[in-house]
């Protein structure tokens, strides 16, 4: 069982949470030319990286806010959280 | 190659199985290949295997970090079956059921493949009406399919919940008869004897640990046990696709999840198909041995822990017994898990790249053990005639920039989520 720390609520069990994938996708800015390379990066392309890994959760059976988590993708150990409008 | 017969089982009996030879050898790499296979799965293999059969290319090795048949192959639930509704993976997949029938005796090696029927519950009309479709599309391919209505799966599976108070009553399924299950660790190893048996080296223990790649010209790989040169490279390493695209510089439609699977206690002949919840992500059989294996959703976040989380197992289970009510009496026996290479639509990719002589396989999401031959057969194609078959045009990596996605389960690019 992982246990995550909402910023927003402190500890809870990962069954109140809904992952969200890769925190570090940015969606090409809006209003301008996006070339097809930057556009398949954002929707499909991932680098699924093997150790520290940021990511969102979604705080979903909680206080419904998304918030970010660094975890280890190989050990599922959790190193810190943050609100989802801070760098991690 | 000693043949398997039960000739040789006997003459062997007299010597206490003492002489028998090895299922395959243990080489040291050579500095330079025609071919080299990365990852020793049952893709792997079954790609050595149809390059030295129908390509006559045996100037090949296979490179495995860890043992053959450690990975998904052996970590799977051993289901069999083709009853996809899209073209591409109807095609693909009947051509692989066409392999599995004749694989015993293509590889002399008894795989145990047992064509006893999958059926897909259905849990309301609307689905019925879904199964209807499916079944139809499958039948258009030439694949079986039946559609059964409640009566008749009660007559099948009279140990499932038929009571009036259910959640999720069971209005009928799908079945597909020719579906089945297979011995998974005979599948890794029949493969890898008749490989090797044709010169294919299988080098275990031996990590990739980089590419040499000259103008966009694969020339070699490095790895734990020296430099190899090669021109073709087939890589079919399934969860650690993203480690080794790392290498290449590429960044793939993939990610890498985490999956379960459990076996109970064995107890007597209860189950003679492979079941799943339709209301759910669950699904069952009884194994050989008696035990009932049963696997679900994955736990839905990044993972290369080749182990699992309770929740996910305990969500699981309970779709088991609300399918299944028997089924909370038993003892669970072993829990695993795998790390499956989820793609961004749910179907695989078995395709070129950009560098020159790298051919990619991978993708399989949950349903890799059931494609190793037709994949094994399409790549191993793909790698020595340097273009697709009309079977793999499909899985194309170019069709998430195209927007010919094979969104089979209609999931959207989050194929993990549960």
């Amino acid at each position: 069982m992982l246990h995550i720390k909402c910023p927003h609520c402190g500890m809870r069990s990962q069954n109140e949470f809904a992952y969200g994938g890769d925190a570090t996708i940015k969606r090409p800015e809006l209003n301008k030319e996006v070339s097809d390379q930057d556009w398949d990066n954002f929707i499909y392309n991932r680098k699924s990286l093997r150790g520290k890994h940021k990511e969102l959760w979604h705080h979903i059976s909680g206080c419904r806010q998304w918030i970010k988590v660094e975890r280890d993708t190989a050990t599922h150990e959790i190193f810190k959280t943050v609100k989802a409008n801070e760098e991690i | 190659m000693q043949k398997y017969s039960i000739f040789s089982l006997i003459k062997n009996a007299f010597s206490n199985h003492q002489n028998w030879d090895l299922a395959w050898k243990d080489p040291t790499p050579k500095k330079e290949y025609d071919v080299v296979i990365i990852g020793g799965g049952g893709h792997g293999l079954a790609t050595a295997y149809y390059l030295a059969k129908e390509h006559n290319i045996t100037n090949v090795a296979i490179i495995e970090k860890g043992w053959i048949g450690g990975g998904n192959v052996g970590r799977n639930t051993t289901i069999i079956r083709s009853n996809f509704m899209y073209d591409e993976n109807a095609l693909f997949s009947e051509f692989g059921m066409d392999l599995w029938r004749k694989m015993s005796q293509d590889l002399n090696y008894n795989v145990m493949f047992s064509p006893r029927g999958i059926i897909n519950l259905a849990h309301s009309d609307a689905q019925m009406n879904i199964y209807a479709r499916r079944g139809n599309s499958m039948r258009l391919n030439g694949i079986d399919a039946v559609l059964l209505n409640r009566e008749e799966v009660k007559e099948i599976i009279p140990m499932a919940d038929f009571s009036d108070n259910v959640r999720f009553p069971i209005f009928g399924a799908l079945m597909q008869p020719s579906a089945g299950t297979a011995r998974h660790d005979a599948v890794a190893w029949g493969y890898a004897r008749q490989a090797d048996s044709m010169g294919v080296d299988i080098i275990q223990n031996c990590e990739v640990t980089g590419f040499d790649v000259v103008g966009g010209k694969i020339q070699g790989v490095r790895t734990s046990r020296g430099d190899i040169k090669v021109k073709k490279i087939g890589l079919c390493v399934a969860g650690s696709t993203n480690i080794l695209a790392e290498k290449l510089n590429m960044t793939l439609p993939v990610e890498a999840h985490l999956l379960q699977a459990c076996v109970s206690e064995p107890v007597k002949p209860v189950l003679d198909n492979v079941v799943t919840f339709g209301a759910g992500h669950f699904y069952i059989s009884q194994s050989d041995k008696g035990e009932m294996v049963m696997g679900g959703d994955l736990d839905g976040y990044n993972s290369y822990a080749q182990r699992g989380n309770l929740p996910t197992l305990q969500h699981v289970l309970t779709e088991g017994i609300a399918m299944m009510p028997f089924l909370s009496k038993l003892k669970m026996l072993r829990t695993w898990g795998g790390i499956m290479d989820m793609s961004m639509d749910g179907s695989p990719i078995i395709d070129k790249t950009h560098i020159e002589g790298l051919y990619l396989n991978c993708g399989w999401c949950y349903g890799g053990f059931k494609a190793i031959p037709a994949s094994g057969w399409t790549f191993a194609h793909t790698i020595a005639q340097d273009r697709v078959h009309k079977l793999n045009e499909g899985y194309s990596l170019s069709r998430f920039n195209t927007g010919h996605l094979l969104d089979e389960k209609g999931l959207g690019t989050k194929t993990w989520i549960s």
